[in-house]
């Protein structure tokens, strides 16, 4: 049987490596820089709790609905951030993470600094879930959203972003409409964050306007960036890497916020595409190891 | 027939008059060189065609129709295709993948089909033609970023084509590249027109111009000093003027 610990340790990690896949969507495809992503995540975890708790919808409506709150929310946030690129975009969407966090903290329709509670694991079979079959569901989910993920990346919509990403301007002199493109791209990242958000609500069983806050922004895209921003498998591998490094020992813990910085800035110095980049030490060496195995077989 | 009809287009930049009261027409099959000095106004002509920035005053009509009001890419669905003065290929996609991208500008418009694969045998068969058009068969999975000069400036010209235009815009398509280079490049640019495609190039290479084009337009500070073929151009003492500046 698995320890209550290490099944909290594995669903908080999933629940991570779904954000950072979410705003890979966003950072990674589109190219667009998010400083504010936990926005969405918290937007999630509100509507969810609150469509719960408060409204009494049962977990698999309240779920599926934070996500659409969520990429709506995403949709009419994305708008003004359109016009805005590159740096002034970063500042842009870390003002609207701000204002978003001091919403759920001062109107007490969100439940100020207390935060809502009383939100529970989903129900089936006439009981309560248990954490590992919790786990199972959102792994289930996930694994759908990396199909959608690829699907997307092998379409004309991943080409468009591609094409956004590498030059805005002559993306448009292609014919991509670069607005509707960049606005499907917000959609999409943050209704898979609310989504992740609507998880994690309900796991956690109380939520607090701290836990959507700047930090939890730059945690996700330290995540992104450490495994390899734009690929499929980097940002689950960075979830899985910085989310686990606390957990092996206390020292880490305390220097958390140090030690990310560190690697962040080791990455971009040695390592700018992040671990699974095409040019990471990582792809070179399976690329060799590849070779050699087809030479010699 | 006409293909472009300019009217009296003007564009101010905070006071800064770059282009003042321009008028002229551009013909199907033909290549019509568009010259003058630095700062007359070429490049900021060629972005508000394409849509890239908004004229202040005056009218664009492509195949009698009023462009004016059109985003980028609406106008390149139309059939107006470009390549820039400081090459802006998608640098870190391949070839293929670059051309691909303009290829698709029939599926953006709908979410449905925007959703398709773009890797079908068909597709990838016509892309695949586009790139040897443009000579760059050998490169087709090169990252763009790793071409040189010259092969960027083709793989533009491929991309371009690939949104099946009407009418090409060529920035400066020689400049910086050798003559062996740039010749081919003129070979290139000739097939197009005798493929019915207009075009429109910007060049400071004078042999090219007058070789290229049977008729010229030349700007200076904004404005049309003079229009005609190579001939005329050459003997027109106000482009010798604005090329040379005023004696005394």
């Amino acid at each position: 049987m698995i320890s209550g610990y290490l099944i909290t340790i594995l669903i908080t990690i999933l629940i991570y490596a779904m954000l950072a896949h979410s705003l890979n969507i966003i950072t990674g495809h589109a190219g667009q820089i998010s400083l504010g992503h936990a926005a969405f995540f918290g937007i999630g975890a509100y509507t969810s709790a609150m469509l719960y708790a408060e409204a009494g919808f049962p977990f698999w409506i309240s779920v599926p609905l934070a996500a659409v709150v969520a990429g709506i929310v995403g949709a009419l946030l994305g708008i003004p951030c359109l016009r805005v690129r590159d740096d002034f975009l970063a500042i842009t969407t870390m003002g609207i993470n701000f204002v978003v966090e001091a919403i759920f903290l001062y109107i007490p329709f969100f439940g100020g600094a207390m935060g809502i509670g009383g939100i529970n694991l989903p129900k089936w079979f006439g009981r309560e879930m248990t954490k590992p079959e919790y786990f199972v569901l959102i792994l289930v989910v996930f694994f759908f959203l990396l199909l959608l993920d690829r699907r997307m990346g092998r379409s004309w919509i991943g080409l468009a972003w591609a094409s956004i990403r590498e030059d805005e301007q002559a993306a448009g002199a292609m014919g991509v409409d670069v607005v509707r493109f960049k606005v499907l791209a917000f959609i999409l990242g943050s209704a898979i964050a609310g989504l992740a958000g609507g998880f994690y609500a309900h796991f956690l069983t109380f939520i607090m306007p701290q836990n959507f806050g700047f930090g939890q922004s730059i945690l996700i895209l330290c995540m992104v960036v450490f495994g390899g921003i734009g690929t499929r498998w980097g940002p689950i591998v960075g979830a899985v890497i910085l989310g686990i490094l606390p957990e092996i020992s206390r020292p880490i813990m305390e220097y958390r916020i140090l030690i990310y910085g560190i690697l962040l800035l080791g990455m971009m110095r040695f390592q700018p595409g992040g671990l699974l980049g095409a040019e990471s030490i990582l792809s070179k060496a399976f690329r060799r190891t590849i070779y050699r195995l087809s030479n010699s077989g | 027939m006409t293909l472009l009809e300019i009217t009296a287009l003007s564009k101010e930049f905070d006071g800064l008059r770059a282009l003042d009261g321009l008028s002229f027409t551009a013909k199907e099959e033909e290549i019509l060189g568009i010259i003058g000095p630095n700062g007359a106004g070429k490049t900021t002509l060629f972005n508000l065609i394409s849509g890239i920035t908004p004229p202040s005053d005056g009218e664009i009509n492509f195949q009698g129709k009023s462009i004016l009001r059109l985003k980028p890419h609406q106008i390149s669905h139309l059939g107006i295709g470009r390549t820039f003065q400081i090459v802006r290929p998608f640098q870190n996609l391949d070839v293929e993948t670059n051309v691909l991208v303009a290829y698709g500008h029939r599926f953006y418009p709908s979410f449905w089909n925007s959703t398709k694969a773009f890797k079908q045998p068909e597709i990838l068969r016509e892309v695949q033609m586009l790139i040897e058009r443009a000579g760059l068969q050998p490169y087709a999975k090169q990252l763009a970023k790793n071409l040189p000069l010259g092969f960027k400036k083709r793989l533009e010209i491929a991309r371009a084509l690939a949104l099946k235009p009407r009418l090409l815009l060529l920035d400066e398509p020689s400049a910086g590249l050798r003559f062996e280079e740039s010749t081919q490049l003129m070979g290139l640019i000739r097939q197009l027109r005798d493929q019915g495609i207009g075009v429109l190039l910007i060049e400071h290479n004078m042999q090219v111009v007058m070789d290229l084009c049977k008729r010229i337009v030349v700007l200076d500070h904004g404005s049309k000093i003079a229009e005609g073929s190579p001939e005329e151009i050459r003997s027109n003492p106000l482009v010798v003027q604005a090329y040379l500046g005023k004696e005394g």
